[in-house]
């Protein structure tokens, strides 16, 4: 079973198609895809232990960083370029899309919402950091260094002249509709082009 | 039926001529090599291995000199990563080199040993030559090139001049060039050879004797660089030898230094010191961009060979700063391919060594070509 944000992006590539899964964890989607879809399906992943996982299950997967080393890769290596979770964890998350956008024709960001209500509800009563079952982690020690919102997201998107091919809302495992998304949505999947 | 080109201990001689890069030619050409497991009718399932500097032929089998078991017996046998009850593994001699491939210490037409006047070869003339070793044995495409240190450059040389013969390419602990630290390095053992008086200008293989003292002074200066500053803390610290006070002299006082010479003067008795020359030479010279316009991605320009690249985070002579560079040409050049640096305390020579995680990730990257 893929995580629910997996699960869409899954869906939504081409057969056949060049993927980069930037962050690719233990390599579960890049199977998926290349099981399921004969996608040309290659990673990036920082963890040593995840990336010996990856390679020992046949994935081709690159140890590295998405803050230093997507810059190695040629203009529009791939027809889809994946960010799945990570976004909130790099340095320079503005610098990792650009370059997300410049190696994939099309690029797959999903992150969680932190304006979801209950969040804003644990913030604003709780007056401490939210912990939440969606995002567990405490201040210091959350790998989450750049939190977002669903409306950060779309205004920065709109500044930087990127299309938005598709956007996915998500409570829990459940899609939810695009209504009120800021409040009610715990993740977004957004499928962005160059304009 | 068995097939004597195949088994332990085999050796051809082949017509050649071989050119060479340096503008030369060999003939004829000696190799010795030494094959386990089986070939399959359809000739699929058969792996390069390619060793390192002072490696040889002798991979899974004891060597004929010292009696030790082969150099990479842990990766290399039934049941191992590299699984000899899948594959035919084939680790063929480099030329240059003196267990048995043409080398210094081989005839030449009058007779007598080349020594120096043996041509100075390239890796790219010992990755030819074993390409003509393939050919005798039948075998037109390899599962895969496996290699760490010089090995790993045979196996990139391998996929930038063989594209269609290289199904994948594994490079552990290398480089695709030689740095000036590289380089610096080998000239000390050169010099050490060179300026031994038995060396006598290469001529040496009458007398007895050879420029031993050179030899075992290369081979520890070498040493020192296969190993991490941590690894030889952690062995020898600044602990006596057999002794419970300093000399004041310049005995063997410290471990690490007793341990030195004791590498040295064993390699002395299973290498010849000219072939030391020559191989060093032929890693010194190895560049594989130039090779291909300046730029190493030319060298791997549409090819469909899957690549696989270890480091090791405790090597210093070929850093993971070397590795990486090598992934850079082959992600501009489109090529699949997976890299890792793995953590391992015994610096360059971790590819040698107890490193768990390198099994698996030898083992997962061979499976994953579908045998």
């Amino acid at each position: 079973m893929l995580r629910p944000d997996l699960a869409i992006i899954a869906r939504e590539i081409a057969p056949g198609a060049r993927v980069l899964d930037v962050g690719c964890g233990d390599g579960t989607l890049l199977r998926a895809l290349r099981d399921e879809k004969q996608v040309d399906a290659r990673g990036m992943e920082l963890d040593r232990d995840n990336v010996t996982a990856c390679v020992a299950a046949g994935l081709s997967v690159i140890q590295g960083n998405a803050d230093t080393d997507l810059a190695d890769y040629p203009d529009a290596a791939f027809d889809y370029a994946i960010l799945s979770q990570t976004l909130q964890t790099t340095m320079r998350p503005d610098l990792v899309m650009d370059q997300l956008l410049r190696i994939g024709r099309m690029a797959f960001v999903s992150f969680p919402n932190f304006a979801q209500w209950r969040i804003r509800l644990a913030l604003m009563f709780g007056g401490t950091m939210p912990v939440t079952k969606q995002l567990p982690d405490r201040w210091y020690d959350t790998p989450n260094i750049h939190h977002v919102t669903i409306d950060d997201f779309r205004s920065y998107i709109a500044s930087r002249g990127v299309r938005i091919e598709g956007q996915w809302f998500l409570r829990g495992e459940k899609l939810i509709s695009a209504g009120a998304a800021n409040l009610r949505a715990q993740h977004a999947v957004f499928l962005l082009a160059r304009s | 039926m068995s097939d004597a080109r195949f088994g332990l201990d085999r050796k051809i001689v082949l017509p050649g001529p071989l050119l060479l890069d340096g503008g030369g030619s060999l003939a004829p050409v000696e190799l010795a090599y030494e094959s386990y497991g089986q070939l399959n009718a359809e000739g699929t399932n058969a792996i390069l291995l390619c060793h390192a500097l002072t490696g040889d032929q002798y991979v899974a089998s004891p060597h004929p000199i010292t009696g030790k078991p082969g150099w990479w017996t842990r990766m290399v046998g039934p049941g191992k990563p590299i699984d000899t009850d899948r594959f035919c593994v084939i680790c063929p001699n480099v030329i240059g080199s003196c267990m048995g491939s043409s080398g210094p210490e081989s005839r030449a037409q009058d007779g007598q040993p080349y020594a120096m006047r043996f041509p100075v070869i390239t890796i790219r003339d010992m990755v030819r030559a074993q390409a003509l070793l393939l050919d005798h044995l039948g075998i037109e495409r390899l599962y895969a090139v496996v290699g760490g240190s010089m090995g790993g450059m045979q196996v990139l040389t391998w996929a930038a001049t063989f594209p269609a013969r290289v199904s994948a390419a594994l490079v552990i602990a290398s480089t695709a060039r030689h740095s000036a630290q590289n380089i610096a390095f080998h000239e000390v053992g050169r010099q050490a050879i060179m300026a031994d008086p038995h060396w006598r200008g290469g001529d040496y293989y009458q007398d007895g004797r050879g420029p031993d003292a050179g030899l075992a002074v290369a081979r520890m200066a070498a040493h020192i660089t296969y190993l991490s500053e941590l690894g030889l803390t952690e062995k020898f610290g600044r602990r006596l030898q057999d002794r419970d006070t300093k000399t004041f002299g310049f005995d063997a006082d410290f471990q690490v230094e007793s341990y030195l010479r004791h590498q040295g003067l064993a390699f002395t008795g299973r290498f010849d010191a000219n072939s030391y020359l020559y191989i060093t030479r032929a890693m010194d010279y190895f560049d594989l961009a130039e090779d291909h316009g300046g730029h190493l991605a030319n060298a791997f320009r549409g090819s469909a060979t899957r690549f696989c690249v270890v480091s090791f985070d405790t090597d210093w002579l070929y850093p993971t700063s070397e590795s990486r560079n090598i992934v850079h040409a082959l992600n501009a050049s489109g090529a699949p391919v997976s890299f890792m640096e793995l953590s391992a305390p015994f610096g360059h020579d971790s590819f040698l060594l107890d490193v768990p995680d390198l099994d698996r990730v030898v083992d997962g990257f061979l499976s994953a070509g579908g045998l």
